[in-house]
């Protein structure tokens, strides 16, 4: 356990070692307070049956920049450590590769909840300020935050096992964006297709983060995302071991 | 300490290392030689539990490198060729990480960090960032990271490429100090090197192992001609003739430049005429101005085992 401690305490600090993290945090913020200014004065224009919380999460300017930070995030986890050859010193301590992989997965996972954690904030500070509700129930807070932790578990792991792949940064950037926006794009089908059967309807729901996030943000708790989310992401995870076996034993 | 036994390496379309065995004994520093692309590196790479072996066993401290790796590994320190590191991480910060995540005890971290930069000479830079540092700062940092757990058994594979003459000499003199009381096994292509540090020489050669003795025995067995070099100021027409008809002497060359000669002197392995040839040189008169008898050394050893097929 102490071992695995002490991997993921590297694994966190790694991601302030360089200026990205700041890059990232910064620009995050600016997207993220933009899309939330731009949700209230949306309710102030008319009156309205949303709650700002709903608002701020299914909005063109909340999905855009959500999906493209995943690439930034996991790119450097594995490819720079197969190009500097740093994975020898690490595969080669006496620690197993489960460790390994868990800790680089839990170490992005965790950068990704501290840059949304701020956002929190600005529910806090308009109920502050108009002694307003941000959400009707503690559910839709609940939710929402819950479904960018559980679609946040599932983006991080595919950034991870495209990192594993490649020995290039850029390149694990590339393939996470590819590998994510076509998820993304799969769950839209069903707004795109013309009247699609019903089963259609039911598997593509499965791939709608916009759908979830509908749903999740008015406090309706679906588990059938849950069970999808967690069990896509241990999958992930599975194919991310033996990628990085394979690479290993491969050298 | 390191025991192999048919160690095999395929990868698809070649074999890197081809059903070695040998044995280490604990205390002995070995070199590991063979030229480049002889498998040395994929022989530690599985020593070290990184690569899985295509078949065949390996053990270190008793602890087999595949079934029990973890085991294994907490008993030995890795250098990789080329010394991998962050560059983003500070010495200290680095050393410290290495020790905890090689499970040296939280309390005796600090104590350890400073024991290996002392004995590595890093302690003015234990602040620098591991990017800013020379190649050899960054040798001994792999090394420090290396030594950091204590382990009994040291694997470094070419600790010496790459660096300076000075730098060498400082790695070496460390590398030896360290010898007294761990086991080493050490890859490298200074040769002279070898014969000064190790116990024991193991030689490599297209996966398979050629030899496996100490320097000495391998000189031994493989030198088949020696060499004596005389020069002579002023030397007389019959001097050559003299020469080779001396015992053991098989031919003798002249090198001439001016007044000063230099004869080469291709003996039998065994002979030594040397005190014969001082004994005529005396009666001759000759104006001797330099006698040099040259042993054979590791590298024509090395040589002899690894060119050819």
């Amino acid at each position: 356990m102490r071992t695995f401690l002490t991997l993921l305490g590297r694994e966190v600090k790694s991601f302030f070692y360089s200026p990205i993290a700041y890059v990232v945090l910064f620009f995050f913020l600016i997207a993220t307070g933009f899309n939330f200014y731009s949700g209230v004065s949306f309710l102030n224009q008319s009156p309205s049956e949303v709650t700002v919380v709903e608002a701020a999460f299914n909005t063109v300017l909340f999905w855009f920049p959500f999906v493209l930070i995943f690439p930034l995030i996991t790119m450097r986890t594995y490819a720079d450590e197969f190009r500097m050859g740093t994975i020898e010193t690490l595969a080669t301590a006496p620690v197993s590769d489960w460790q390994i992989v868990l800790a680089k997965f839990l170490g992005a996972l965790l950068f990704y909840i501290l840059i949304w954690a701020p956002s929190f904030l600005y529910f806090v500070a308009f109920q502050t300020i108009t002694g307003k509700q941000a959400a009707l129930a503690a559910g839709a807070f609940g939710g929402s935050y819950l479904l960018l932790l559980l679609i946040g578990a599932f983006y991080v792991a595919l950034g991870c096992l495209a990192s594993a792949l490649t020995n290039e940064q850029i390149n694990a950037a590339v393939m996470t964006f590819v590998a994510i926006f076509g998820f993304f794009v799969t769950g839209l089908l069903g707004f795109i297709m013309n009247s699609p059967s019903q089963a259609i309807r039911d598997v593509i729901s499965y791939f709608s983060a916009v759908e979830h996030m509908a749903d999740f943000s008015r406090g309706l708790i679906d588990s059938r995302p849950i069970v999808w989310y967690t069990s896509m992401t241990v999958f992930v995870l599975f194919l991310n071991l033996q990628v990085f076996q394979y690479r290993k034993w491969k050298a | 300490m390191i025991k192999v036994v048919n160690l095999t390496k395929r990868y698809p379309g070649f074999t890197a290392v081809r059903d070695i065995s040998f044995e280490v004994d604990k205390g002995e520093v070995v070199g590991f030689l063979g030229p480049n692309g002889a498998g040395k590196s994929t022989t530690m790479r599985m020593l070290t539990g990184y690569l899985p072996p295509t078949s065949g066993h390996a053990s270190i401290a008793g602890f087999d490198i595949f079934e029990q790796s973890i085991h294994a590994r907490q008993h030995l320190g890795y250098l990789p060729e080329s010394t991998p590191l962050y560059h983003d991480m500070r010495v200290n910060e680095y050393l410290r990480y290495r020790a905890s995540l090689k499970g040296v005890e939280s309390s005796k971290i600090t104590e350890r960090v400073g024991d290996v930069l002392e004995m590595c000479d890093l302690k003015e830079k234990e602040r620098s960032l591991i990017g800013t540092l020379s190649k050899g700062q960054k040798q001994r940092v792999g090394l420090a990271d290396a030594l950091v757990h204590d382990p009994d058994l040291l694997i470094l594979d070419e600790p010496t490429i790459g660096l300076d003459p000075n730098q060498i000499r400082q790695v070496r003199e460390l590398i030896k100090n360290l010898a007294h009381r761990r086991t080493v096994l050490i890859s490298t292509h200074i040769l002279p090197e070898v014969e000064m540090m190790c116990s024991r020489v193991v030689v490599i050669h297209k996966g398979r192992i050629r030899a496996s003795d100490t320097p000495e025995n391998l000189l031994q067995k493989h030198r088949s001609t020696g060499e004596v070099r005389l020069e002579l100021h002023n030397a007389p027409e019959d001097a050559r003739t003299k020469l080779a008809s001396l015992g053991g002497v098989k031919d003798v060359q002249l090198k001439k430049t001016q007044n000063d000669s230099l004869f080469l002197l291709r003996t039998e392995a065994e002979a030594d005429p040397t005190t014969e040839l001082l004994r005529l040189a005396g009666d001759q008169h000759w104006d001797v101005r330099g006698l040099v008898r040259k042993k054979p050394t590791l590298e024509d050893v090395f040589v002899d085992l690894t060119q050819g097929d």
